[in-house]
């Protein structure tokens, strides 16, 4: 089989679209109330430690962690609680979030968190001051930091690769980011490095990208071990298992995380939110989103604080009326969202609002398979998608996760981007993964 | 502002898609056949273009019919009938009787793709089903091959086109026809055979010359001859990416190796690989049916098995076997053993050991 | 001439001898089993739902044949078939008490609002992992008929406004639905528990009033009207079954939205009081500003 360099194989090359490159980060006014999620990370939803008429301080923590793999949440607005109740979440299901009241006579600028020195930190304190930051990966997945940061004992972690690929269309917040803020980045990734006590760190970013290499790689101090690798634009390479066999030639294995094989991948944007956060010992109150497509009027990268609604962002950047579907975070692997009163979460990467022109592509009649095997071609785990989908359309669900392998896939989306036929094959192995999980619960 | 105006729209991601349907491809298919069929139709005359349009409107019909029989809506909009009509027709010698040219459509589309499921679904090249049924149930006309380029050919039709069913068609009418015209033409002496034939049944083999072949000025099926402009349709599919590239050079990579290692064997009894593959319907197959997406293996180097599998069969039927022609039962192999090879070929899934049993 | 003979009298060699080897073959390989199993079996609906527990109808025969099973355990099979099984097998029929599918939900398109479009796969399933299906009731019935399709016995169909109606005739309490079901809805219920919670919503108030005009808000009257066999859970009202004699009408009738109804012969029955709320609800008085647009959007989006 070929060797790739700097890339890794089969993969697609959907239109880069990142219209929004040139765009500095922007500071979004605050809103008047925010939503906070208590579930915006896998694992454990945290638990609200705030009522109905508590006072709040910038930053101060409303909900905290329960058990090692959840975080705390913290208000990013000084104001009241008003309640703590059912909203909409990114799902389209109903969730608990606390929601905060903005104080208008409140002190903005201050922000609650005490100044310490992380140098003197041992490894379990910085992890756990981690978890207290509640930062999550912030490219998409939303897995909590400190998680991935402590990883089994018998399997050190000595690589760590930071992912500034951005591989999905569209989006430009971890571009805006390396750009803007490259020192606070090499601090998260040193902060990170120390923990983990790994021996390198390569940040992989997409030859479409020039100028991050070019800043990143100047923002690196003299003598650490820490390098630029430039990698050939592709989708999905900012997915860890595509990023491991793209940088390190080396596979996950199925089943497993990078861990097993002693890598650790951050997102660029989690190490600047690291790197920031830590020395402050602040919490997590906002991110960077992209907001593009062709149904806003400014699109733009812009700062904003966590469960602002999404019907707020919209109204500060303008919606258009032929806007049809809001997705949160890429193209590729993003949701659609069914309302705007949803709020901001920790792992919304993006908000796409696409016209009917824009989004044509992704309804069309549906049309047998007809064995192009384009799938296969595209398929970065070497699954049969095709065949998948004929498995799925019979409903053997079974079949598929045990003998194709439907459990590698992780929905990238590449096969239904390319099929002919417009057959909704990630829709498919959704309902099949959820089937198969229904009925694992069942037993 | 009115923002809630409309509902939003959700879908399952990815929410952009590649824009490439099945139909646009098939279109394109039919597209790279165009000049096939002019150029048929200007070295055989009328007779080619009756033959082309009734496989074609045959093919179609018998699709819808079917579609209504099973009670879906019908699927002829996917222009993927249209092309098997067209192919169908194109390798067909042009003298075929239109009623055979009926019966074979028939055939193929209703037997091997409709009751299969369609589109899809069947595990053979519909046209080629359709064709090898009619090789074995009339194999004297359909090794009745014309000479190109006849005198009158606008002007009248052949003498076997307009046979009436199953009536024997008549071949001395045919042949005096075709006297007629050579004589009109000024040409004598016609063996009516083609390149592959004469190389094959003449007592000391005749090559045909190179150039001739490319061009296509000989006796052939209809759409078989012009090997230059098939190689510009498979051209125009691949720079489209409507064609797996791999599948023409693959198949034509193994045979110009097989024939070559005859020829330098025995340069007087063997033709020259190039002679190989520019006779007969080899490029045609290669380009236009063996690349049938429905019935070629999916994995990559499952192609190139595939691809040098029907190359290889081509040249040992051609060779060896009874018959001049061997690419329409190579490639009909190929496509019984093609969902065999995909299985077989199948990569290892990322981040998993290969296990020994595949 | 002289082939043909050979020809056919080695195939009847041939012939006779694999005969001989099947004849010795069955005699030595014969398993007894007992006959009434294809009997009993003949006699069931062939269905193989598994309503009765049973993996298929032949092991509910056998099961019935061993005394683990009553042939009423088949609710499936008609009364008459029950009744000539168990006069067959000379055992008690062991008819239970008729058993149905119930949705726990009456949000049809005419009452809740879809708020976002679907678009891709029609089917609930499928919908349900797309941001909960786009209805603005994310507990409620998606509407596309799932369990419609995995019905065995065309006993549930969807009305006009999208909801799957149980035929209560023709229901026997398979369980399909149940599982097929992604918000998990369906309950299987005793026909004679006629007190049913419509409604799966986890808001109350204002905040499930707004997604769904039959919602119940969790105000609590019919735990109050009906004590004994009322109580809240979180929002929503519990109906314990095993004090069934108190479960009355009384608390349909204080229940403002219909969420609480009675079922009587598949019918659905709501209070008088939410009965005059919903047809407020439907034709708004036109003085009132408020409810006017709403309701010009729901049937926007319902069409």
């Amino acid at each position: 089989m070929r060797t790739y360099t700097n890339s890794f194989p089969h993969g697609v090359h959907p239109p880069d679209c990142k219209y929004t490159a040139d765009q500095a980060i922007e500071d979004l006014p605050l809103p008047s109330e925010v939503s906070i999620l208590l579930s915006q990370h896998i694992g454990a939803p945290a638990k609200a430690i705030v009522k109905r008429r508590d006072e709040v301080m910038r930053g101060e923590p409303v909900a905290e962690a329960v058990g090692f793999v959840s975080v705390p949440m913290h208000s990013p607005i000084a104001g009241t609680v008003t309640k703590v109740d059912y909203v909409l979440n990114p799902q389209g299901l109903m969730s608990q979030a606390v929601q905060i009241k903005l104080d208008p006579d409140a002190d903005q600028e201050e922000i609650y968190g005490t100044p310490r020195d992380v140098a003197s930190l041992s490894q379990d304190e910085l992890i756990s001051a981690v978890q207290a930051t509640g930062t999550v990966g912030l490219g998409g997945a939303a897995f909590p930091t400190h998680v991935k940061m402590k990883p089994p004992a018998d399997k050190p972690v000595n690589t760590i690769i930071v992912n500034g690929c951005e591989c999905e269309p569209y989006l430009t917040t971890d571009f805006r980011v390396m750009v803007e803020d490259a020192e606070k980045i090499i601090t998260g990734i040193q902060l990170v490095m120390d923990a983990m006590k790994a021996k390198e760190a390569i940040i992989a970013i997409e030859n479409n990208k020039p100028e991050a290499l070019d800043i990143m790689e100047k923002a690196i101090p003299e003598g650490a071990p820490i390098s630029v690798r430039s990698l050939v634009t592709k989708y999905p390479q900012g997915a860890e298992k595509m990023l491991t066999r793209a940088v390190l030639h080396r596979d996950v294995p199925s089943g497993g995380l990078p861990s097993d094989i002693g890598v650790g991948c951050f997102n660029v944007a989690t190490l600047l939110q690291l790197g920031q956060l830590l020395p402050q010992g602040r919490g997590l109150i906002e991110r960077v989103i992209t907001v593009s497509g062709g149904g806003v009027e400014r699109p733009g990268n812009y700062r904003i604080p966590l469960g602002t609604s999404i019907r707020y962002i919209m109204e500060q950047v303008g919606i258009r009326p032929e806007a049809r579907k809001i997705i949160s975070g890429g193209p590729m692997m993003g949701m659609s969202l069914s309302s705007q009163d949803i709020p901001l979460t920790k792992g919304m990467s993006g908000l796409l609002v696409l016209t009917e022109e824009e989004m044509r592509d992704g309804c069309g009649t549906v049309y047998p398979c007809i064995k192009c095997a384009r799938c296969v071609d595209a398929c970065p785990i070497f699954l049969n998608p095709s065949l998948l989908g004929l498995l799925a359309r019979k409903g053997r669900y079974e079949e598929m996760a045990e003998e194709h392998h439907l459990n590698d896939c992780f929905e990238c989306g590449c096969c239904t981007y390319v099929c002919p036929s417009n057959i909704p094959l990630v829709q498919y192995f959704r309902i099949a993964k959820a089937m198969n999980r229904e009925k694992e619960a069942a037993k | 502002m009115s923002t809630e105006a409309r509902p939003l729209i959700i879908g399952s991601s990815p929410h952009i898609r590649v824009r490439q349907s099945v139909p646009d491809i098939m279109f394109h298919v039919c597209l790279a056949l165009v000049p096939v069929v002019v150029f048929s139709v200007w070295t055989f005359g009328i007779s080619a273009l009756l033959l082309i349009m009734t496989t074609v409107i045959a093919c179609v019909a018998t699709e819808h019919v079917s579609c209504r029989i099973a009670g879906k809506a019908t699927t002829i909009g996917d222009w993927s009938v249209t092309v098997t009509g067209l192919i169908l027709g194109l390798t067909l010698p042009p003298a075929t009787p239109l009623w055979m040219a009926v019966l074979g459509s028939i055939f193929g589309v209703a037997i091997t793709k409709s009751l299969f499921g369609g589109l899809g679904y069947n595990c053979f090249n519909p046209a080629l089903v359709g064709r090898a049924f009619l090789q074995i149930a009339f194999p004297i006309t359909l090794t009745t091959w014309t000479p190109p380029n006849l005198v009158g050919r606008f002007a009248s039709v052949l003498p076997s086109t307009l046979t009436m069913p199953f009536m024997r068609s008549d071949g001395e009418a045919l042949q005096a026809y075709v006297q007629r015209a050579l004589e009109a033409g000024g040409v004598d002496g016609w063996s009516g055979a083609t390149p592959l034939s004469l190389w094959k049944f003449s007592e000391t083999p005749q090559f045909e010359e190179l150039p001739r072949l490319f061009m296509g000025s000989i006796a052939g099926s209809a759409g078989e001859t012009a090997t230059w402009l098939i190689i510009l349709g498979g051209a125009y599919l691949i720079v489209r990416n409507m064609m797996n590239w791999r599948i023409p050079v693959g198949m034509l990579l193994s045979a110009f190796l097989l024939s070559g290692a005859f020829w330098l064997s025995d340069k007087s009894a063997y033709p020259s690989p190039m002679f190989m593959l520019f006779s007969g319907g080899l490029m045609f197959g290669a380009v236009f049916m063996a690349s049938d997406m429905v019935a070629s293996p999916m994995t990559t180097s499952g192609v190139w098995i595939y691809g040098f599998f029907i190359g290889i069969v081509t040249v040992v039927i051609r060779i060896f076997g009874a018959l001049p022609e061997g690419v329409m039962f190579a490639i009909l192999l190929g496509n019984a053993v093609s969902p065999l090879i995909t299985s077989a070929t199948q990569p290892r899934t990322y981040g998993l050991v290969r296990q020994k049993n595949g | 001439m002289s082939a043909l003979i050979i020809a056919g009298a080695v195939m009847l060699v041939l012939g006779l001898l694999l005969a001989a080897m099947l004849a010795a073959a069955n005699k030595k390989l014969y398993v007894y089993e007992d006959p009434r199993i294809d009997e009993v079996e003949a006699q069931l609906p062939a269905a193989n739902c598994g309503a009765c527990g049973f993996a298929g109808c032949r092991a509910f025969a056998e099961a019935v044949i061993r005394g683990e099973a009553t042939p009423g355990q088949c609710t499936a099979s008609s009364a008459e078939i029950v009744e000539s099984i168990a006069e067959y097998l000379g055992v008690d029929a062991g008819v239970g008490e008729k058993h149905v599918a119930r949705l726990a939900c009456a949000g049809g398109d005419d009452v809740a609002k879809r708020f976002a479009h679907y678009e891709g796969r029609y089917s609930c399933r499928a919908a349900s992992l797309v941001a909960g299906g786009g209805k603005h009731c994310t507990f409620g019935c998606i509407g596309y008929g799932d369990c419609v399709e995995v019905c065995p016995f065309d006993a549930l169909h969807l009305n006009e406004h999208l909801i799957p109606v149980v035929d209560e005739d023709k229901c026997t309490a398979c369980g399909n639905c149940v599982t097929e079901c992604p918000k998990n809805l369906f309950s299987i219920q005793p026909i004679s528990n006629k007190l049913w919670v419509a409604c799966a919503t986890r808001l109350r108030g204002r905040d499930a009033k707004q997604a769904c005009a039959v919602a119940c808000i969790g105000c609590g009257l019919c735990a109050k009207a009906a004590p004994e066999a009322v109580s809240m859970d979180g929002n929503l009202p519990v109906v314990d079954y095993d004090k069934n004699e108190f479960a009355v009408r009384d608390a349909i009738e204080v229940c403002p939205s219909g969420a609480i109804c009675w079922l009587e012969d598949g019918e659905r029955i709501i209070g008088e009081k939410a009965q005059k709320a919903l047809d407020k609800w439907f034709n708004p008085p036109p003085k009132k500003e408020k409810p006017a647009p709403e309701v010009a959007e729901t049937s926007e989006v319902s069409g």
